[in-house]
């Protein structure tokens, strides 16, 4: 005597998420994508005529060349990626108004009132051989000397990470401390 | 001891399986989820260099990448052992990069084309002529918001 239809087993079910899973499993890429975060500059109308901007004095610039065999001239010295942080960050704060360093000009911002904003530029000049790693490794101590003085500056003024001001707050910092890093088009010097 | 078997006389009955599907089906749609399968397969090498200062590429769909690096063993019978280009699945040359971005724009809804993003997967021993003639050329087809891909370094502070 035949019984009524059985159920369909789910005990399989099981097995067949599991291979499901496992195969999700192994192609799972976690990782986020991450890394430096630049904008370029928009190229030149073509009918324009350079040099009708005024010239940046000598001392707004900051000057870091790279050769091609990834040997670093900063402000026309010698110098070391790891010390570049340092020599970034004194050359945009100023702290004491040294006459060699860049100007400052007094701005109106919120939250600050009257503050003197540098007019200070970095200018990046790499050559055609110079490795990326290292014109990473360049760009990222610069990006950071940035980032380390808007963090200062946010731990004085509100007592909090940069990253955790709202957006009119980070504004007003970044007023005060622009991202004016300038990439001169490369020469091809003394490389092969 | 004797306590417990005196009320009944049957073994443990089996832990019930019912669930289990249930918890799996679960695990399952979480790695669905979060899964990004590889779009291209990388024929150039490319390891990113290190950096401390990163952000995160915020939305997947916004960004479109170009690969440099020395191509891999079995295409360097064709195409060299110089760093080469890659866009999506093929080698290319620089002044293709202007027709790459254009396509990628067509691809994305009109109001999301300001926010797109080039991410630059370029290989840390490239020499840097063929990264700044990429970047003229991004210039010139006005896709000016770039990342350099890199690792996260070990923070040495």
């Amino acid at each position: 005597m035949a019984k009524k239809i059985p159920e369909i087993p789910a005990a399989s079910l099981a097995d067949i998420a599991f291979m499901l899973l496992i195969f999700f499993l192994v192609t799972t890429t976690m990782d986020v994508d991450s890394g430096l975060e630049r904008r370029l500059p928009p190229m030149p109308p073509p009918d324009q005529e350079d040099d009708d901007t005024p010239p940046i004095k000598e001392r707004n610039v900051f000057v870091v060349l790279v050769n091609a065999n990834n040997q670093l001239l900063v402000e026309g010295e010698i110098s070391r990626v790891e010390d570049l942080r340092e020599k970034a960050k004194e050359f945009m704060a100023n702290p004491y108004n040294e006459e060699n360093l860049p100007e400052k000009e007094v701005k109106n911002i919120d939250f600050f009132g009257e503050v003197e904003v540098t007019k200070g530029v970095i200018s990046l000049r790499n050559d055609v051989g110079t490795q990326y790693g290292t014109y990473i490794a360049v760009q990222n101590e610069l990006v950071g000397a940035i980032n380390d003085l808007r963090e200062e500056l946010a731990k004085q003024k509100f007592g909090k990470s940069y990253d955790k001001l709202d957006r009119d707050q980070q504004g007003a910092i970044r007023d005060i401390y622009p991202s004016r890093i300038s990439e001169a088009e490369p020469k091809k010097v003394g490389g092969n | 001891m004797s306590k417990f078997r005196k009320n009944d006389s049957k073994e443990l009955p089996p832990i019930s399986t019912a669930s289990l599907p249930d918890i799996v089906f679960m695990l399952l749609f979480f790695f669905m989820v979060s899964t990004t399968m590889r779009e291209v397969t990388l024929m150039v090498k490319v390891t990113v260099p290190e950096a401390t200062e990163l952000s995160k590429l915020e939305k997947k769909s916004l960004v479109s990448y170009i690969y440099v690096g020395t191509p891999h063993n079995q295409y360097q019978r064709v195409f060299g052992s110089e760093p080469r280009i890659q866009l999506n699945d093929q080698f290319a040359r620089v002044t293709d990069i202007q027709d790459y971005i254009t396509s990628e724009r067509e691809a994305r809804d009109e109001a999301e084309v300001p926010f797109m993003i080039t991410s630059l997967k370029v290989d840390e021993y490239t020499k840097m002529g063929i990264v700044t003639d990429i970047k003229q050329e991004l210039r010139k087809a006005s896709a000016l918001h770039i990342n350099y891909s890199s690792r996260k370094a070990a923070d040495n502070e």
